[in-house]
C-alpha cells in the first residue's frame, strides 16, 4: 500500500525565484535569509524520500476561466507544461515540464467521486505558479511525477471552508488506500493574509499580521475545530481581499489530520505577505 | 453590470503581449476594437459559434478606455486581473521597485471594507 510520507503546506511566493537567483545590486536584502529558510524547508521533503508528489494549488485565471470554472479539479495527464507568459513577464519564472502520474490521478478521481466529491478533471493542463513555486522551492530538480489538484479560491462563488477540509481528509484516505507500494508526499500551497489589487497591497508586512499569527498557530497545531469555528467565506475578506487562498492551507490541515502537530514550522515576515512553511510526517518519522 | 465582460477584456488582453502594448498605447481604440470583434468570442468555440449579447455598459467602457483602475475596482472587476495587466503596462514607468504597485494602492486608499463585490 502507498505511504503518505510527508504532508507539506506552504505559501507560494512568485518573487522567490527571482530574489534567490539575483546577484550583485539586483539581489534584495532579504534574499539570503529567505534562501536559507527555503533550503531548510526543502530538506524536510528530501528526508521523506517521496516517489510521487500530489500537489494542491489554484489556477490564477490562466487556463481556467469564468466561462467554465471548476471548484475542484484533478489533472490526469502524462505530462504537464508549466508556467505562463504573464508569470514569465512579471515574476521571471522559467517554463517547466513535469511528468504526471496518471495511475494515481485516476485513483484520486475515481475514489474522490465515489466519496461524494464531484471532481472535474483535465487531460491537458498547463500548471501555474501555485504548483511550480513549491517545485522550485522544495524539489528544484523537478524529477518526480505529480498529480495536480486545483481548487477555486479565486472566482466566487467559492466552496465553503469546511469543504476544503473535507477534501483534504478524503485525499489522505484515498492515497493511503492506493495499492501501489510508493511513497507519496502531499504538498499544498495557499496564502495567509494577502491583498492583491486593493488599497492594502504591497505594504511593509502582510495586510493583517494578527490574522497571520492566528493562522500559523492553527496550522502548526492542527486546530481544525478552532479554525473552522472562526473562518468563513465572509470573514476571509477582512484580512485582505486575496485571503481566501488560506482555504488551501485548511485543505492541507485536513490532509494532516485533526490536532496533528506539525513536525516543522517556519515563517518569514516579508513585505506584502508573510511566508509560512509546515511539514508533517504522518508515519511519525521518515524512516 | 457586466463584470464578466470587464474581466474577459482584462484576461484576454493580459495574456497576449501584442495586445498589452496596444492597450497601453491606444486604450480607446483597443477597447473599441475588442468590444466590436472579441467580446462575443467564446474562448473554447469556433468563430461561427460566438455569443450574440455581450456588450459593455457606458461606465465600464469609459473606465477601460481611460485606464481608470480605481474605477475598475469600484465596478467590481477582479482585482487580480486588473493588477496583473496594469503592472505589465505601467510598472516600467516607475524608477523604484514596486513603485507602481505602491502608487496603485495609494490611489485606492479611499476604499473601505467591504470592497465592491467581485462575484460574477
Amino acid at each position: 500500500m502507498a505511504t503518505v510520507c510527508a504532508v507539506i503546506a506552504s505559501t507560494h511566493h512568485p518573487f522567490y525565484y527571482r530574489a534567490s537567483t539575483a546577484t550583485g545590486g539586483a539581489r534584495p536584502p532579504f534574499a539570503d535569509e529567505w534562501v536559507a529558510k527555503i533550503e531548510k524547508f526543502r530538506e524536510t521533503l528530501t528526508r521523506a524520500r517521496p516517489d510521487v508528489l500530489v500537489m494542491v494549488g489554484s489556477d490564477h485565471f490562466h487556463q481556467l476561466w469564468l466561462d467554465n470554472m471548476p471548484q475542484f479539479l484533478v489533472g490526469k495527464a502524462p505530462v504537464y507544461d508549466a508556467n505562463f507568459y504573464n508569470e514569465e513577464r512579471e515574476f521571471g519564472l522559467p517554463r517547466l515540464l513535469l511528468n504526471g502520474h496518471e495511475d494515481l490521478s485516476a485513483h484520486v478521481l475515481r475514489n474522490g467521486l465515489d466519496a461524494g466529491f464531484d471532481l472535474a478533471f483535465s487531460n491537458e493542463l498547463r500548471i501555474d505558479h501555485s504548483i511550480t513555486c513549491p517545485i522550485i522551492t522544495l524539489r528544484p530538480e523537478a524529477d518526480l511525477p505529480i498529480v495536480p489538484i486545483y481548487t477555486n479560491i479565486f472566482a466566487p462563488p467559492l466552496p465553503q471552508p469546511k469543504r476544503f477540509v473535507e477534501l483534504g481528509q478524503a485525499i489522505r484516505h484515498i492515497i493511503a488506500a492506493w495499492p501501489e507500494d510508493l511513497r507519496v508526499a502531499v504538498i499544498g500551497t495557499g496564502h495567509l493574509s494577502l491583498e492583491l489589487g486593493g488599497p492594502r497591497q504591497f505594504g511593509e508586512h502582510g495586510p493583517d499580521p494578527h490574522f497571520d499569527r492566528r493562522a500559523v498557530d492553527w496550522i502548526a497545531t492542527g486546530a481544525l475545530e478552532s479554525c473552522l469555528s472562526e473562518v468563513t467565506l465572509d470573514s476571509l475578506h477582512a484580512p485582505g481581499n486575496a485571503t481566501h487562498g488560506f482555504m488551501d492551507f485548511m485543505l492541507m490541515m485536513g490532509v494532516a489530520g485533526e490536532n496533528a502537530k506539525a513536525d516543522y514550522v517556519d515563517t518569514l515576515d516579508l513585505f506584502h505577505t508573510m511566508e509560512a512553511y509546515f511539514t508533517w510526517y504522518p508515519t511519525g518519522g521518515v524512516a | 453590470m457586466s463584470k464578466y465582460l470587464l474581466n474577459k477584456f482584462l484576461f484576454t488582453v493580459d495574456r497576449d503581449p501584442d495586445l498589452v502594448e496596444r492597450y497601453r498605447t491606444d486604450p480607446v481604440g483597443t477597447v473599441q476594437w475588442w468590444e466590436a470583434g472579441e467580446a462575443n468570442r467564446i474562448l473554447n468555440c469556433i468563430s461561427q459559434e460566438q455569443s450574440t449579447w455581450l456588450r459593455f455598459e457606458e461606465a465600464e467602457r469609459a473606465a477601460l478606455a481611460a485606464h481608470d483602475y480605481p474605477k475598475l475596482f469600484e465596478l467590481g472587476a477582479h482585482p487580480f486581473l486588473t493588477l496583473t495587466l496594469f503592472i505589465a503596462m505601467f510598472e516600467r514607468d516607475y524608477p523604484e521597485p514596486l513603485g507602481f504597485q505602491k502608487d496603485y494602492a495609494a490611489r485606492l486608499a479611499h476604499f473601505a471594507q467591504p470592497y465592491p463585490d467581485i462575484a460574477t
